[in-house]
């Protein structure tokens, strides 16, 4: 074994069981010397951030599960039970509500961030793509979990979501029925629901663990996007970086503690305080606010896609707008390999910066597309912007660096911050 | 960059709500609630009015079958007042030693009993219409206290162009603004014990007022948990705030 | 960190330390809703009275009842049986507690026939024996725990094996002289 450097604790206990379990040195080495970019902005506290959010999700929804009944005569009144008696039930329960907002929160900053700044490009592919395949997972996570108070908004929405498999061609039908563990949404959906709800976090927590391992053997990107040359460019994990994630992390959960005290029903929806009712569907059925943007795209395909000038039907609408949000999806997943540019950070981008912003209102305007009726202009806008979502990935972003002439990169994060520092002085 | 993510996402956690036609939009009464904002409490006079409504009117036809008696308490009712409460009402149980279903005083412990033994019993009491249960209105209904407060104060004469169905009747402030129950109160429907005059208004202030507390009871103790959790974050920022600068400073 | 030389150590050890406190009370703060989350909640507190009806128990006759999930053992006991818990009162008891100590009274009239106790063994908890007619009661005749031998005597004292205390009285009251309220 080959772990000759190791070098000896004073702590007797410490040493005795790092000899034999080098977790000690492990963390030394990953958490406290740790050499870290110098010039981090506080975008890149939203990691820190979403990971401290899977733990309290995790450790909240472990105690409401004590206190849950997942049987549809009872997951509504157990769910009240849990707001009236259970000792700070209310409090777990309106923690665990908004918690998958703000974890959603996060990890869109995060997610947006290294957007910007080129955090997917050459050596984070595969860094990315788990980040990615956790986003998928945290999504499947997020509309189980809204499932369980069995409410209408549960209800319906567990009907909507899991019809659109019945889009797939041919085996569509089998594949709801298999879902559903019968002929509608009903007791063994919700037993199912439960039990995944309850196992995939802890997928989650693996796939971020390989995440976070990707990342220690690249390294985090920076706002320059220019990888650390000398040590003049880095400091060690600690302190710099922990007393600055505690910090931002503090300012995120005052954020969060005024939704979760003051307006812990602001995000969620009236109609899922109705217990579910399969014969009454809520006049106008919406997703939670982090699911708008895909619902909006989703809906944005009106129409059979058939081939042109006779009546053969390739892909029905239904089937057009399942492909199309998982495309959406599909999209992030592959966009490392559809970026050409060798300049990561959009400061030195001044096209891609543009489109970056363009992209991000028009996620904005696919959130509002998502939440409004599908009446009148929205269709249409909703449609346009479905349509610019996918320009942007698969158009703009593979040539823009055949015309874009970036700007001059710094020689180091050093210089770079010694140049901000002069500059702040005169 | 921040500034724009932070306008990104306050834009889009604008709450959503359904564009519902000719429905009017519900309004608090004048003067507001005494539980609005971050501090305010529920005013227990109010809930104790609010309850008697419920009691002698809502009761007939609505259940409230998520609160429990004991939970009066939390109204300022003593343990013996809430006792004297839950015996007025009977409460099935059983089996006993025979095998028979039989009827007892209810307990503290009881759930309120519902003025119906079934949903369809309900229907069938009510021209097919089911009362809804009112332990969650005030969050099931976008409004809250607001749009119950609205209905029970809305009923008016139908504009001459509506087409009332049979045995509806015409409120504004519900969905389709036709509405199976007629109007529930009237002056002087009950007998305020602290001589408050039983007007309309006030009947359909206190009633909102309890169902309120029914739909949210932990309200007070979640608002004043949050102001000790909130200051203790904001102090702790700060900490957090010197820390980060005295460990940067010769970095930055 | 060594390698570094703030300008005022003592200032940012003191604020570094702060921070740190406080995130440890955080921790706890934060801990405690959690972990009493699974503390007994306000419906299962409020459940725990039960009322019970003594009438149709008759002399000899022993019946089982629950309160707070746990079964409670109530006998009608017979004139012999209460005279041989007396008489025991003096004998070599683990736990010692007199026959008298362990029945109530109804308007100063002592219920010494009625005899109320938990039925759990204070050993590992196991339900003795000796409720049916045709079970087991021991060798003095009160109860006996078949998972390791416990003998509990018609006070529900312990006697013999290995439990450490006499079967427990659960708190109860007569709220007539044939109902008692057990909680």
């Amino acid at each position: 074994m080959a772990h000759g450097e190791r070098t000896p604790f004073q702590n007797p206990v410490i040493e005795w069981v790092d000899q034999r379990l080098p977790i000690f040195t492990l963390l030394n080495k990953e958490y406290i010397v740790f050499p870290t970019p110098k010039n981090f902005n506080f975008l890149w506290n939203f990691g820190a951030i979403a990971m401290v959010m899977l733990v309290i999700m995790i450790a909240t929804g472990i105690l409401l599960a004590m206190q849950y009944q997942p049987n549809t005569m009872m997951a509504f009144d157990s769910v009240e039970r849990i707001m009236r008696d259970v000792n700070y039930g209310w409090l777990l329960r309106y923690i665990h509500a908004n918690g998958a907002s703000m974890f959603f929160i996060a990890v869109y900053i995060h997610t947006f961030r290294g957007l910007y700044y080129g955090s997917y490009k050459q050596p984070r592919e595969l860094l990315w793509m788990l980040g990615v395949v956790i986003m998928l997972l945290m999504m499947a996570t997020a509309f189980m979990g809204y499932v369980l108070p069995w409410g209408q908004m549960s209800f319906w929405g567990a009907t909507v979501i899991t019809n659109l498999f019945s889009a797939i061609p041919l085996v569509g039908e089998h594949i709801v029925t298999w879902l559903w563990g019968g002929f509608s949404v009903d007791n063994p959906t919700l037993n199912r629901f439960f039990a995944l709800h309850y196992l995939l976090p802890f997928v989650i927590f693996a796939v971020v663990f390989l995440h976070v391992v990707a990342l220690h053997v690249v390294g985090s990107n920076n706002p320059l996007g220019v990888e650390p040359k000398s040590k003049a460019d880095t400091v060690p994990f600690h302190p710099y970086y922990t007393t600055k994630d505690i910090f931002g992390l503090t300012i995120f959960l005052i954020f969060f503690a005024a939704f979760v005290f003051f307006a812990p029903n602001y995000l969620g929806h009236p109609d899922n305080y109705i217990p579910a009712n399969p014969l009454v569907t809520p006049a106008h059925i919406v997703p939670e606010w982090y699911f708008l943007p895909f619902y909006a795209i989703l809906r944005a395909v009106t129409f059979d896609i058939s081939i042109p000038f006779t009546h053969i039907v390739l892909i029905e609408a239904k089937f057009g707008g399942v492909l199309l949000m998982f495309g959406a999806v599909f999209a992030l997943l592959v966009l490392p390999f559809l970026d050409r540019s060798p300049v990561k950070s959009a400061e030195f981008r001044p096209m891609y910066k543009i489109f970056f912003w363009v992209l991000m209102l028009d996620c904005i305007l696919l959130g509002f597309a998502g939440a409004k009726p599908p009446e009148g202009a929205w269709v249409y806008i909703g449609q346009a912007a479905t349509a610019w979502y996918f320009i942007h990935f698969f158009v703009i972003v593979p040539n823009l660096h055949k015309i874009e002439k970036t700007l001059p990169l710094p020689d180091s994060i050093d210089a770079a911050v010694r140049a901000a520092q002069a500059h702040k002085a005169s | 960059m921040i500034t724009y993510l932070l306008a990104f996402f306050l834009a889009f956690s604008a709450p959503v709500f359904a564009a519902g036609g000719e429905t009017a939009k519900p309004h608090a009464p004048m003067g507001g609630w005494s539980f609005d904002g971050p501090l305010g409490t529920f005013d227990r006079h109010q809930l104790q009015r609010g309850f008697q409504v419920y009691k002698q009117v809502c009761a007939a036809c609505h259940s409230l079958h998520l609160v429990s008696y004991r939970h009066l308490q939390a109204l300022g009712f003593s343990e013996a007042e809430v006792k004297a409460i839950a015996a007025e009402y009977t409460v099935k149980d059983g089996p006993n030693d025979e095998g028979e279903m039989f009827d007892r005083p209810a307990l503290p412990s009881d759930r309120f009993a519902s003025p119906y033994a079934n949903n369809n019993a309900a229907r069938a009491a009510n021209n097919g219409a089911l009362p809804p249960d009112l332990s969650l209105m005030a969050k099931a209904r976008a409004g809250g206290p607001d749009y119950i407060y609205s209905l029970l104060t809305g009923y008016q004469q139908p504009p001459a162009d509506a087409h009332m169905m049979d045995g509806m009747n015409y409120n504004p402030y519900m969905s389709g603004g036709q509405i199976a129950m007629p109007a529930p109160l009237s002056e002087n429907a009950v007998t305020y014990a602290d001589n408050t005059p039983a007007t309309v208004e006030q009947m359909s202030q206190d009633v909102s007022a309890f169902l309120m507390w029914a739909a949210e009871p932990k309200m007070e103790e979640r608002k004043r948990m949050g102001v000790m959790v909130l200051m203790f974050l904001v102090a702790f920022a700060f900490i957090m705030y010197g820390a980060k600068k005295a460990v940067w400073r010769n970095k930055h | 960190m060594s390698s570094t030389t703030p300008s005022d150590p003592s200032k940012r050890d003191f604020i570094v330390l702060t921070g740190q406190a406080m995130m440890g009370i955080s921790g706890a703060l934060f801990a405690w809703p959690l972990v009493h989350s699974m503390n007994p909640s306000a419906d299962v507190l409020a459940l725990s009275t039960t009322e019970v009806n003594l009438e149709p128990i008759t002399q000899g006759q022993a019946i089982t009842v629950t309160w707070r999930g746990k079964p409670i053992f109530i006998r009608h006991r017979t004139a012999a049986e209460v005279e041989s818990a007396r008489a025991d009162d003096g004998a070599d008891l683990r736990d010692k507690q007199t026959d008298a100590a362990r029945v109530k009274s109804f308007e100063d009239k002592e219920q010494s026939q009625w005899l109320v106790v938990q039925g759990v063994c204070t050993h590992l908890g196991c339900v003795p024996l000796g409720q049916k007619p045709t079970d087991m009661k021991g060798e003095f005749k009160g109860w006996f725990c078949p998972c390791h031998g416990s003998h509990y005597d018609t006070s529900g004292r312990i006697r013999k094996g290995p439990a450490p205390k006499n079967l427990a009285v659960p708190p109860y009251q007569f709220v007539s002289a044939t109902r008692i309220k057990i909680g």
